[in-house]
């Protein structure tokens, strides 16, 4: 029998591309994906569920499709996007009723990957330059994101602990750049200007969007148990990424960096929240030995998720954005994937 | 094979999502600038070494001993004494073995440089690592590099002239746990000259507390040219003298050492040391002429 996944934020961005992922696999026999809107991109045969986003219902959904792997993307790593409620709703409660249910007696749930942020390290001034998996962060956490994905990652240890027969992979994903991803830095980086904080010129790592995703199939294919970090080789200064960009620094004061940037951020010509604030004081640097150990190793480096990023940028500023080719409608998707009417090429 | 079914896997995929991709192969990713990991530029190091040269040649007229102990190539740790209110020592150590035997150092130090805004950016591009013992292991062990430490940490450039050349406590012995765990040998440098190129009258703790800085002295440089003292050493004659390697007959890359075998080595290290800068201080005639 093959494997019955289920997806958390089929709408996400790395909900819908892992979906998308998976279903090119035959072993996969069944994708299940949740969310509270529809999907936002083409998928041929995943199951879309709309559920509620703390997942209150997750128990009995389990239950009925005995899904034997959890793939938990939808975690918010953006505190820009979201309120401090939702969040919290999202991120802390949502993992603790998804872990409830996979965790559940007679769970069929044989493996749970959770997609985390290097943001659980933090950034200051006394961090190593490379962090790795089994060190703490050295300040405590003061952001809603590093405190909720804190909180996160304990419930996902405490599972693990609690069920020694489920795969539980933790990936903690360094900064995203992509074709397409929508992140404060990538906004940033695609303006005229780009904040930067005077006197300092950290240094930072970049993951691409598809090593993401290639990594969340790597550890759910080859059942990887674990906790990873997994970013692009190699680091850059700030100024350096900038630069490559093209784009110009707006230096904000070192001193009362939040309130000289609040104006700005409210005007709309930065994106500045205070886990980007302390990223632009001090950088940070993970190491990824580990993941390489299980034959994943990223595609770009650091500079090059860079590149990648300011190429598909510029020709997004030559034809515009690309129209969306794809709108979800409930009953074509059903047609598409029940009818008898339907020609399926894979049977 | 296993590349091969993945183009493929990757070319379905691209079939199912019509989304127009900037390229298919990974960018490179082409550099602009040379700074390292550690935020080093050779680039930076070379504007550097260029403004420090007259310093090092005309103003401290460096002397060195024992230079071709400091290996060609290899990971080993440097420790040396250190002193002046603006340590001086360190870049001159910096520059010397960079000049002299070609090969970069990285200079460790307190994680406060990282925090002062241009300061801290400076230092980084010339070779400063925040003293974490992960960063040092990783540079000597992994990367074969020199590093340098001073294992009196503050304690050492904070003291005053009536203390000038007494070692103070080599903290917890860290430096010979590092180098234990690396598998590199210890290379003791004993420095005579920063003492005296900028020595320390008296120190107002009230002072540093309020900027946050580990200690703020009042030197004699400063009373005598104010404010410009703080940028004005002393003509005092530098001499360095290179000791013997020292290696540690135990198994690398182990979790934990001895507590008691690592607070002998590091005492060794250190009487080792403070009895050669008594021997240079009994050859020595002149503070300014050596």
């Amino acid at each position: 029998m093959g494997r019955r996944v289920l997806i958390t934020g089929l709408d996400s961005f790395w909900g819908g591309r892992m979906a998308q992922a998976l279903e090119s696999d035959p072993e996969v026999e069944m994708i299940l994906g949740m969310a509270t809107r529809e999907p936002t991109v083409p998928l041929e045969r995943t199951e879309f569920v709309r559920a509620d986003q703390t997942y209150s219902i997750l128990s009995r959904i389990v239950a009925a499709t005995q899904v034997d792997t959890i793939v938990h993307t939808f975690l918010v790593v953006d505190s820009t996007r979201v309120s401090s409620r939702a969040l919290h709703e999202i991120n802390v409660i949502g993992t603790m009723n998804l872990l409830a249910a996979a965790g559940q007696s007679g769970s069929p749930v044989r493996q749970v990957v959770v997609k985390s942020s290097t943001l659980v390290y933090g950034s200051a001034s006394t961090d190593p330059a490379w962090f790795r998996e089994e060190m703490t962060r050295t300040s405590p956490a003061r952001t809603r994101v590093e405190r909720s994905l804190l909180e996160v990652e304990g419930f996902v240890r405490d599972f693990a602990e609690d069920n020694p027969a489920t795969v539980v992979s933790v990936l903690r994903f360094g900064n995203v750049l992509g074709t397409d991803i929508i992140t404060p830095i990538s906004i940033n980086l695609s303006r005229p200007i780009c904040p930067a904080i005077a006197g300092y010129d950290p240094l930072l790592q970049f993951v691409e969007e598809d090593d993401v995703v290639r990594c969340l199939e790597h550890v759910t294919r080859q059942r990887i148990p674990g906790l990873y970090n997994v970013s692009g080789a190699g680091k850059l200064p700030w100024s350096e990424v900038v630069d490559i960009c093209g784009t110009r620094i707006l230096p904000i004061s070192p001193f009362g960096t939040h309130a000289a940037a609040a104006p700005l951020v409210r005007m709309g010509l930065i994106e500045f929240p205070p886990e980007l604030e302390s990223l632009l004081r001090y950088g940070r640097g993970v190491d990824t030995t580990r993941i390489g150990k299980t034959g994943f190793s990223c595609r770009y480096s650091t500079a090059g998720a860079v590149e990648n990023f300011i190429r598909a940028v510029r020709l997004r500023r030559s034809v515009g954005d690309a129209p969306p080719s794809y709108t979800y409608s409930q009953d074509v998707e059903q047609f598409f994937r029940h009818s008898p009417a339907v020609v399926r090429s894979d049977g | 094979m296993a590349a091969g079914k993945e183009t493929i896997q990757r070319d379905q995929r691209a079939a199912l999502v019509p989304i127009p991709r900037t390229d298919t192969t990974p960018a490179p990713g082409h550099r602009v600038t040379d700074v390292d990991e550690w935020g080093r530029s050779e680039h930076t190091r070379t504007i550097a070494r260029r403004l420090f040269a007259p310093l090092y040649d005309n103003w401290f007229r460096v002397e060195w001993e024992g230079l071709e102990k400091i290996p060609k190539t290899g990971g080993a740790l440097l420790v040396a004494n250190h002193a002046g209110a603006i340590p001086s020592d360190a870049p001159t150590i910096m520059h010397g073995i960079e000049v002299e035997r070609g090969r970069p150092v990285y200079g460790m130090a307190d994680f406060f440089f990282k925090e002062v805004p241009w300061i801290g950016t400076v230092w980084a591009r010339v070779g400063g690592v925040p003293a974490h013992p992960d960063n040092a292991l990783r540079l000597l062990r992994d990367q074969g590099q020199l590093a340098l430490v001073f294992p009196e940490g503050t304690k050492g450039p904070s003291k005053t002239y009536a203390d000038r050349y007494r070692l103070r406590r080599f903290g917890r012995g860290g430096f010979v746990e590092i180098a234990m765990r690396a598998g590199v040998p210890v290379i003791p440098i004993a420095v005579v000259g920063a003492e005296e190129s900028m020595p320390i009258v008296f120190r107002i703790p009230s002072l540093a507390r309020l900027l946050g800085v580990p200690y703020f002295p009042v030197t004699a440089n400063m009373l005598l040219f104010g404010p410009l003292g703080l940028a004005m050493y002393f003509p005092a004659k530098f001499k360095l003298r290179v000791l013997d390697p020292v290696t540690f007959n135990v198994p690398s890359g182990q979790e934990r050492y001895s507590k008691s075998r690592v607070m002998e080595e590091a005492e060794k290290i250190r009487i080792n040391m403070q009895e050669t800068i008594f021997e240079m201080l009994r050859e020595r005639r002149s503070v300014w002429f050596g």
